[in-house]
């Protein structure tokens, strides 16, 4: 979201002398002679995208009030989506995950093909499109596998697939790279091996993520809900902070951020993250793991609430207890748990920003797209969330989930019948020894 | 193995060959009027990079010194690959252990090659921090890869240590916070002018990391399943490799691709065959050794790794019934073979069909960026890289392979996530695998 800072600023603009500075540099023949060779800039996309009857509301505004009120506009609009979209259910958010993992790959792919020129080679944009579907068909294949277990298990076509998933979409990729040499023509051979990194990295970090993030949501959707919504607080908290009271530079990169902005937005995304974590904690519609019930091949989040989801009280520190007066708390375990998610939305999570700002001016342009008006493309919205996503996905991984039980039970089942025997028997033993089953002398097992 | 057959035929057809070669340099000067490589034009003045003088010690090039050029570059490369052949024998003797250290070493040269070549192409010697982040990373990868292999392979030490049974539980978040610093340093590193190449350099240290580190821990996996499956692929594509050039060198008439000027379909189908035929061989003569086919484990009570086990089905000779052409061929109505040998087939078609796609795609790489060899540390032979680029897609396949056809979930490592459910999953769990079980009639449900 650093644009929202930069255009926000209006006229007097000490980022177009940033820009200008590097064009100079160009002339100026700096270490970055790559850039020589390329146009100085890559051509800004087609005209404003702004639809007219938002543009006959703001005619008679200040031009800088116009910019904030037409991204204000959206801004309200993109929320108002999302909440639809959490109403709709699990489903209808993985739809829209993917959507947007394919919107931001073509984004991506669309910069790669502007700066090296690339039109004009064979078979570049199916390859690249065709290693997106592979990757993709790889790890949906993984998820699939995992949570749909029984409907797997009924229907004969889909357990082939699951059992030689990977060599299925390793022969793809396969075939794909096998296009990828073939396809390789004499002058090109630098800017297509170029174009092959550039695919092979997006992937890495726009597919895989995108990935992260649908797990997460199997969860429970709180997992993917407060993670977003901290990253989306933090970008306008920092922004209202920073607008109000910003005085000293955070990093060169991004001229526009403060270290205000910065710390405000920290305290504000806390309070936040710790409010919404208890409203939402209530409702098991959010709470509950997305379990796809086979028998009405439906998606239902009905379950006992897990631990973290149920209040407990918790004894204040003294130096709390004498401000407060209150000897214990009634809170959540999950709020603490937001309190590490707000904490690394806000420190890290801009540093995802300033990535794309980085990769931005490294390829002198001012949006990824122009698919948002007021905003630039779907990347210049998301670029702080996929660092978080991963975060999230580590964190659940480490200190809250243990292993799926219906994967092991999978497992389970596939092995050989002997060793089937000896888990059952050493199951058996250990059960026996915790109480749970009765022992061996009473059941005639 | 591209670079065998570009410096074996050098002298051969001289004139063809350099003029050939100085014809893509000056279609590389040509297109100094515009076309559309418009990368190659800044890199002119840098022609190649520049490759360090001859490493040939000095003992083989007295041995050699009355022999012709052309020749003395031969026995050269001839004695080279004896000397890697035999090296390759003595790893194998010295066991697991020693063939997970060769691997890391070679990981590590491999990326130190190809990291070398990207600061050359993009003279990014003056940037601040780009080495220290690129091994940084590299140890970061590293660090998550063999931890994981450690949690699985070395379970019941792990268990045992409290230290290192922490680092096993909290892996994952280790490793993406050590991931995270070297990306926020990345991101601090960013100079004004330089972004450009800063971006380029990070985008080529993780497809390297992804190509060379992920590989080499799959073929560390490999070898755990059984030391058959690591050196029967490496031999075939070797195999194929020297198969291809003989057939090509004696046969070769009709160009493969253009890639590779070199490669004739003679050689490709020859190798094809004899590389299958020796796969076979192969793996008869290696599936009768249990040092060879069981999977490595480690003992906790040695403290070391040991090969001991009842070879799986797999390795245990079976007879099976020819096709009535084949019978009336050989007088034979069955023939006793290892099942082994018969997965050896489809590892073999895929070293010869692939992996010289593996050759090309390096190929094409080194022409991308006018460079000849990866680097010059095998004399005669060029860097570490050029000996292994069609080994890495075997290593993905093997380990696929494997997957989908040979091996189950690993027992042990299931029993491991039993134990951490929940104690009433495990109950829901023990009672479905009951019914499972007593429906196969495995278990007798007594009254």
């Amino acid at each position: 979201m650093t644009e929202l800072r930069k255009r926000g600023g209006g006229g007097g603009d000490p980022d177009k002398e940033t820009d200008g500075e590097d064009r100079l540099g160009l002339a100026g023949g700096d270490g970055d002679s790559e850039s020589k060779a390329d146009t100085p800039s890559v051509p800004p996309s087609t005209a404003d995208h702004t639809p007219q009857f938002l543009k006959e509301a703001v005619e008679g505004l200040n031009p800088r009030w116009k910019n904030c009120c037409i991204r204000g506009v959206l801004s309200m609009a993109m929320i108002s989506g999302f909440f639809m979209m959490i109403y709709l259910g699990p489903v209808m958010l993985i739809l829209v995950v993917m959507t947007i993992q394919i919107k931001c790959f073509q984004e991506i792919i669309e910069i790669g093909y502007r700066v090296y020129h690339s039109y004009e080679l064979p078979w570049f944009r199916t390859l690249s499109w065709y290693f997106l579907i592979c990757v993709n068909y790889f790890f949906y294949g993984e998820t699939l596998a995992e949570y749909f277990g029984a409907l797997v298990q009924r229907e004969e076509p889909l357990q082939f697939l699951v059992r030689y998933h990977r060599f299925i979409s390793f022969a793809l990729y396969l075939a794909g790279f096998c296009m990828f040499v073939l396809s390789l023509v004499k002058k090109h051979y630098r800017l297509q091996f170029y174009m092959f990194a550039w695919t092979h990295v997006t992937l890495l970090i726009v597919v895989t993520q995108s990935h992260l993030v649908i797990q997460n949501l199997f969860e429970g959707m709180i997992w993917f809900l407060v993670p977003v919504s901290i990253v989306i607080c933090n970008d306008i908290m920092a922004y209202l902070f920073g607008f109000f009271f910003g005085r000293t530079p955070l990093i060169k990169l991004s001229p526009k951020k403060t270290w205000e902005g910065f710390i405000g937005g920290f305290f504000g995304t806390l309070v936040f993250g710790f409010i919404l974590a208890y409203l939402l904690a209530q409702f098991r519609y959010f709470v509950c793991p997305a379990e796809y019930n086979s028998e009405t091949n439906r998606f239902t989040a009905e379950c006992e609430p897990s631990d973290i989801f149920v209040m407990h009280e918790y004894t204040l520190p003294f130096a709390v207890q004498s401000i407060l007066r209150w000897k214990t708390v009634n809170l959540y375990p999950f709020q603490i748990h937001s309190v590490a998610l707000s904490t690394f939305g806000s420190l890290i999570g801009p540093f995802g920003g300033f990535f794309a700002s980085g990769f931005k001016r490294a390829f002198k342009i001012k949006d990824f797209a122009d698919t948002i008006p007021g905003h630039g493309g779907i990347m210049d919205r998301f670029d702080c969330q996929y660092l978080m996503a991963t975060f999230t996905h580590v964190y659940i991984a480490s200190f809250i989930r243990g292993p799926n039980p219906s994967k092991v039970l999978q497992q389970l089942l596939v092995l050989q019948p002997e060793q089937q025997l000896t888990i059952f028997y050493t199951m058996r033993d250990r059960l026996r020894d915790r109480g749970i089953l009765p022992p061996a002398a009473t059941d005639a097992l | 193995m591209t670079e065998l057959r570009h410096r074996g035929t050098t002298e051969n057809d001289l004139l063809y060959q350099q003029s050939e070669d100085k014809g893509s340099e000056n279609e590389g000067k040509a297109e100094k009027d515009g076309v559309s490589d418009s990368e190659t034009k800044p890199d002119t003045g840098l022609l190649e990079v520049p490759v360090p003088a001859d490493d040939t010690p000095e003992v083989l090039n007295k041995a050699l010194s009355g022999l012709s050029s052309r020749w003395k570059n031969w026995w050269v490369r001839g004695i080279l690959t004896l000397a890697m052949i035999s090296f390759f024998f003595i790893i194998i003797y010295l066991g697991p252990m020693v063939l997970m250290l060769i691997v890391l070493c070679v990981q590590i040269k491999c990326f130190q090659e190809i990291i070398h070549i990207g600061y050359s192409v993009y003279h990014s010697y003056h940037l601040p921090w780009f080495r220290t982040l690129s091994w940084y990373f590299l140890l970061c990868v590293n660090y998550f890869f063999y931890g994981e292999t450690v949690t699985d392979y070395f379970f019941n030490l792990v268990q045992r240590e409290e230290p290192l049974r922490i680092l096993s539980k909290y892996h994952r978040l280790i490793s993406f916070a050590l991931y995270l610093t070297g990306f926020c340093m990345f991101v601090l590193s960013l100079l004004k002018k330089h972004y450009r190449l800063q971006f380029y350099m990070f985008g080529w240290t993780h497809v390297t990391l992804l190509i060379v580190v992920t590989q080499s821990h799959l073929i560390i996996h490999n070898l755990f399943e059984g030391m058959i499956w690591f050196i029967v692929p490496i031999s075939c594509v070797i195999c194929n490799d020297i198969m291809a050039y003989m057939f090509g060198f004696f046969f070769g008439r009709t160009p493969l691709i253009k890639l590779s000027p070199k490669k004739t379909w003679e050689g490709f189908i020859g190798g094809f065959f004899s590389t299958v035929v020796f796969g076979i061989l192969l793996s008869y003569v290696m599936a009768g050794y249990s040092f060879f086919v069981c999977p490595v484990e480690f003992n906790s009570d040695h403290n070391s790794f040991e090969v001991d086990c009842v070879p799986s089905d797999l390795f245990q000779l079976q007879d099976y019934a020819l096709p009535a052409s084949l019978e009336s061929f050989t007088g034979r109505p069955t023939v006793r073979l290892y099942p082994f040998q018969i997965h050896s087939i489809s590892l073999s078609a895929f070293a010869s069909l692939m992996g010289p796609f593996g050759g090309f795609f390096a190929s094409g790489f080194k022409r991308a960026f006018k460079i000849k060899d990866f680097a010059n540390t095998i004399p005669g032979h060029g860097g570490i890289m050029d000996r292994f680029d069609c080994q890495y897609l075997m290593a993905t396949f093997v380990n696929v392979y494997i997957a989908s056809f040979i091996r189950g979930p690993n027992p042990a490592k299931v029993v491991q996530q039993l134990l951490a459910l929940r104690l009433d999953q495990q109950l829901n769990i023990f009672n479905s695998l009951k019914s499972h079980l007593t429906e196969r009639g495995l278990l007798v449900e007594a009254a």
